[in-house]
């Protein structure tokens, strides 16, 4: 018996001694761990079909490297994401990750991300306490730092000459982040802010608070779902004709839109990317993402596709070799890849300095609801919390 | 006048919680099974209206069709996995309908999508009615008022005047003695537990023109579902009605006037950020003190 386990032993020891110089062909592990189920699962879809799409139009490679991708759910459960982390690190040897819908979960997952020494690209959440003095090298974020979404809305509220704005947000790390931003930019008077519960369905509470305040606008942060439940009974409430509405991007998407509907019509919109942005990156990947999925591309999507294109082109730079990180970061300093959204490259603590749009819900020509782009609001911006960022 | 209207809103959102936590008191009080799946059957219903609304157009028909579809399901779960599970313990009732609602959102997410579904209001429902001058309040959110208050009565005839109910009522609390009876208990509990379903259908149909409807959507309500029922006292309907009611006001009102009140104490932005943590926890901080009273809820069943 133990002549036979010895025996058994011996030949996985071989096996696995064999399989170590063949390791430079196999595929790079990249792990995706995203949100895909509860509310708010098409975030995670979208930016998990946005990263795939980048990977097949290039032939299952990324810079030429081949790559293979796990994708896993994290159900925007922090704990989920946690373990999820534990498992591809120690399971799968997996050295870089990406995927993070949700700040709460970030938080809780990057850190054990960098502490085993792998590279985290965040396509979404960027949460403050990993930009300013919490940052780390092995750290990037291709989307945007939570703040700089609602500086940007902040700015366009100042240009559509709001005197007073009410504020409501979502309580949790990204809906602090966002009033912070706001009101970093926002000139005015606030007249009011309220927090809601990340499962609050009902905001008939908030609306009479607004009503009664009497702001000239209202700037929301409700990603998701909770946008759509915003947004309709903020029509339904009688509010949408008396008080305007300034949002960013994560409030009102092109999947918020086509569910609202009517109810989203004039609703004042700051984002980084649009579907009709006209630069060739864009165009081919609206065209290749329209004739895969058949719906409409979010920036979430876009988001995931250039994460993917930002993560290739840092491979190419260490021709798919992960074992010195700091080659691979520098790599990746270079933002060598054509994104969807024109001009785009890291700043000092590795997050985007990018342009910022002003964006407006209207009905087209045929009757259909779209968000058509109206101006640039902010030319090369970073995030104030770049300054603290020493490493 | 902000004063009534949030009132009005407390009601409302309680009305809505009481036909969630009806269905789960019931299935817990005569049936003794903890069902983690209340909150699909929820979704279940607001699906099934959004599609019948969206393919055939009726408002009368999206409503049928919501609680029809929810009921069925009902009954279905309980022909399946329920029924094996009333002699078990409660952490096997929890763990089996545990995966209930995750085989169901994964195949609600297979069928149609991760996307959320368009439910459109019913025209003669959209807009407000001034109530009062000054008070001008959604037309939609008075007949939830309206449909749940009636509702709560019917139930109410249910369970005090008729034979179902009667037989409702002793299997709450004499199960052996109404099996001895004669009665079919297992028929019985089919039938609780398609009543119950229909109820949370219900609640779903209403809540889609509202909220979104999308997958999980019943996950973020059971929670404050279950809040209520414990503070009614679990297995008593007329205890959820009030619980629910309670827990409604609360919430309502907390999230409204708290901010205020803080104000006058103290600086704005640790008034705000006080206000906010306490509104979202006044309904558990209902539950503690309602739990430090009256160790069994406010209304509990004679168990």
């Amino acid at each position: 018996m133990n002549v036979l386990k010895i025996a058994a032993g011996a030949c996985l020891a071989a096996q696995i001694g064999l399989a170590v110089p063949a390791l430079a062909q196999t595929p790079v592990k990249i792990g995706v761990i995203t949100s895909l189920s509860g509310p708010g699962g098409y975030l995670g879809q979208d930016i998990r079909d946005g990263f795939e799409l980048a990977i097949d139009m290039n032939g299952g490679k990324l810079g030429g490297v081949p790559v293979q991708v796990m994708v896993e759910d994290d159900a925007a459960k922090p704990g989920q994401g946690k373990q999820i982390v534990d498992r591809l690190l120690k399971n799968e040897k997996v050295r870089i990750f990406t995927g993070i819908v949700f700040s709460n979960v970030a938080g809780a997952t990057v850190p054990d991300v960098l502490d085993a020494g792998a590279i985290y690209v965040s396509p979404n959440a960027g949460p403050s306490t990993f930009a300013g003095k919490g940052c780390h090298p092995n750290y990037f974020v291709v989307s945007w730092q939570n703040d700089s979404l609602h500086e940007s809305a902040g700015q366009l509220a100042n240009e559509l000459g709001y005197k007073s704005v009410y504020l409501v947000a979502a309580n949790y790390q990204a809906g602090k982040d966002a009033l912070e931003g706001f009101k970093r930019f926002y000139k005015g008077k606030i007249a009011g802010e309220s927090f809601t519960r990340l499962d609050q369905t009902d905001f008939a509470a908030e609306f009479a608070q607004i009503r009664a305040a009497g702001p000239e606008a209202v700037f929301q942060f409700e990603p998701g779902g909770l946008g759509i439940a915003f947004l309709r009974q903020y029509e339904q409430a009688g509010l949408k004709d008396k008080i305007p509405m300034v949002v960013a991007a994560p409030s009102l998407d092109a999947v918020t839109l086509s569910v609202v509907g009517e109810a989203a019509l004039g609703v004042n919109v700051t984002s980084h990317w649009n579907s009709g942005f006209d630069n060739p990156a864009n165009k081919a990947f609206v065209a290749a993402w329209d004739k895969t999925y058949h719906r409409p591309a979010t920036y979430y999507a876009s988001q995931g596709y250039d994460t993917a294109l930002a993560i290739g082109a840092a491979l190419k730079g260490v021709a798919g070799k992960l074992d010195d990180v700091e080659a691979f970061r520098q790599a990746m300093l270079k933002a060598d890849f054509q994104s969807t959204r024109g001009a785009f490259k890291f700043g000092p603590n590795q997050h985007p300095v990018q342009d910022w749009w002003a964006l407006k819900a209207e009905k087209t020509a045929d009757g259909k609801l779209a968000l058509n782009t109206k101006a640039k609001i902010l030319s090369g911006h970073g995030d104030a919390y770049a300054k603290d960022c020493k490493f | 006048m902000i004063v009534l209207e949030q009132l009005l809103n407390g009601v409302q959102f309680g009305i809505t919680l009481f036909l969630m936590s009806a269905g789960l008191t019931l299935i817990f009080g005569i049936m003794g099974v903890i069902n983690l799946a209340h909150g699909s059957l929820y979704m279940i219903g607001a699906y099934a209206a959004a599609l019948v609304a969206a393919h055939i157009g009726s408002v009368g028909l999206a409503l049928l069709g919501g609680i029809a579809a929810a009921a069925v399901s009902g009954i279905v779960i309980e022909f399946i996995v329920v029924r094996r599970l009333y002699e078990r313990d409660h952490l096997d009732q929890v763990l089996a309908t545990f995966a209930l609602i995750l085989i169901i959102n994964q195949g609600a997410s297979m069928l149609f999508g991760r996307q959320p579904l368009f439910v459109s209001m019913p025209a003669a429902l959209s807009g407000s009615v001034t109530l009062l001058p000054g008070l001008a309040y959604p037309v939609y959110r008075l007949a939830v008022i309206v449909l749940g208050l009636s509702v709560a009565a019917g139930l109410f005839l249910l369970i005090h005047y008729t034979r179902v109910g009667m037989l409702v009522r002793a299997g709450a609390t004499h199960r052996q003695m109404v099996r001895a009876l004669g009665v079919n208990v297992g028929r019985l509990y089919t039938v609780v537990f398609g009543l119950g379903a229909l109820l949370a259908g219900l609640a779903g149909v209403i809540a889609g023109p509202i909220t979104a409807v999308q997958v999980g959507m019943g996950e973020q309500i059971l929670i404050l579902a279950f809040v209520v029922v414990v503070i009614g006292g679990l297995g008593s309907v007329r205890g959820a009605f009030f619980g629910a009611l309670a827990a409604g006001l609360v919430d309502t009102m907390s999230r409204a006037f708290l901010q205020m009140l803080f104000r006058h104490l103290m600086g704005g932005s640790n008034a705000d950020a006080l206000a906010s943590g306490m509104s979202s926890i006044s309904i558990y901080l209902l539950m503690a003190f309602v739990l430090l009273v009256r160790p069994h809820g406010l209304l509990a069943g004679k168990t």
